[in-house]
């Protein structure tokens, strides 16, 4: 445990890794603030962000019961966006040991822990990386909403800020070396400008999987990409 | 009014269980013998593909609506200094400078 504390540092990921945990805190707080201000319950947004843990399924959730849908209809939505946590254990699994703190391990699985597990080739540090950014998440995620909604609407716009820009600008860093590797910054634009087209016609939730599209115009030759470790 | 209560509490559970099915399915899935390199390699790919274009839309779009020049702009900054092998703190920092200064000058 220690050693991969200071493994992180000497590689320079534990300085980013608690800056993303903390952004992902204040975003819990500005997320807390605007559910109880919008009428929901404390306990709503709070037992979502525990045992879902997934924050863009957790506001589509929300959003589709403010607008006066069924919570059913908004599980499915969540689900929908949340399908591509399969894929992403798929591609970690030698992160996700077996046995009880495999079970752990995998409700640690969100889309920046999985980001910077994927951005490091190395085993062990991918491995370390994936664990703390998913603890961090995990324990900030929930008190920065506890926080948000007892605070309440007191709070300042954290758009203000820049804070909105910190999820994709934290992924586009994560990902966009590892694509540029691998070759895959053409299939990706593909996916991405499919998604975009898509999102305003989809159903609630599909549109992040157009992304997926980009496997269309992938070249499949592996021999180059295959992983050294 | 109850009702509703117990209603939505079964819809969180429902996305609660079916999230972690998903998660949980991923890495057995990953472990059988079937998946030959050539797919798991497109499961990784499938994985970036997904962070990439879930990156996308949250630049572009906030619930449902264009989300602004401002943050555009913000990710178009992280873009570039990531090309140019900035550090991932400046690049996450200047980000989110650039967006908030323009939003200070009336950009939004």
């Amino acid at each position: 445990m220690f050693r991969g504390v200071l493994l992180l540092h000497r590689r320079r990921i534990l300085l980013p890794i608690l800056f993303v945990c903390l952004a992902d805190g204040l975003v819990g707080v500005s997320y807390g603030a605007s559910a109880v201000s919008s009428g929901f319950e404390l306990w709503l947004p709070l037992s979502l962000s525990i045992l879902v843990l997934a924050g863009a399924s957790e506001f589509i959730f929300i959003a589709i019961l403010s607008g006066g849908g069924s919570p059913f209809a908004g599980a499915f939505a969540g689900l929908l966006v949340n399908s591509r946590h399969l894929p992403f254990g798929v591609s970690i699994r030698q992160t996700i040991p077996d046995g009880m703190r495999g079970v752990l391990a995998c409700h640690l699985m969100n889309d920046e822990s999985v980001a910077f597990a994927l951005a490091h080739k190395n085993r062990r540090l991918s491995h370390y990386a994936f664990w703390f950014c998913g603890f961090g998440i995990l324990l900030l995620w929930p008190l920065g909403v506890l926080l948000g909604g007892l605070i309440g609407s007191s709070i300042e716009d954290p758009a203000q800020f820049g804070l909105d820009v910190m999820f994709p600008a934290v992924l586009v860093a994560l990902t966009l070396p590892a694509l540029k590797q691998q070759k895959l910054l053409i299939p990706a634009s593909f996916g991405a400008a499919a998604a975009v087209i898509a999102a305003p016609f989809a159903v609630a939730g599909l549109a992040p999987l157009a992304g997926l599209l980009g496997l269309c115009v992938r070249k499949s030759g592996i021999e180059e990409k295959t992983h050294a470790e | 009014m109850l009702n509703d209560t117990y209603l939505t509490l079964a819809g969180i559970l429902l996305l609660a269980a079916g999230t972690y099915g998903f998660r949980y399915a991923g890495p057995r899935l990953g472990k059988q013998v079937w998946l030959t390199a050539a797919r798991q390699q497109m499961f990784s790919d499938a994985s970036l593909l997904l962070l990439f274009s879930v990156a996308v839309l949250a630049t572009v779009y906030e619930s449902g609506e264009y989300a602004g020049h401002a943050r555009l702009a913000g990710i178009v900054v992280a873009v570039i200094l990531c090309l140019a092998r900035a550090p991932f703190l400046a690049v996450i920092t200047l980000a989110a400078g650039a967006t908030a200064l323009l939003r200070l000058l009336g950009v939004q």
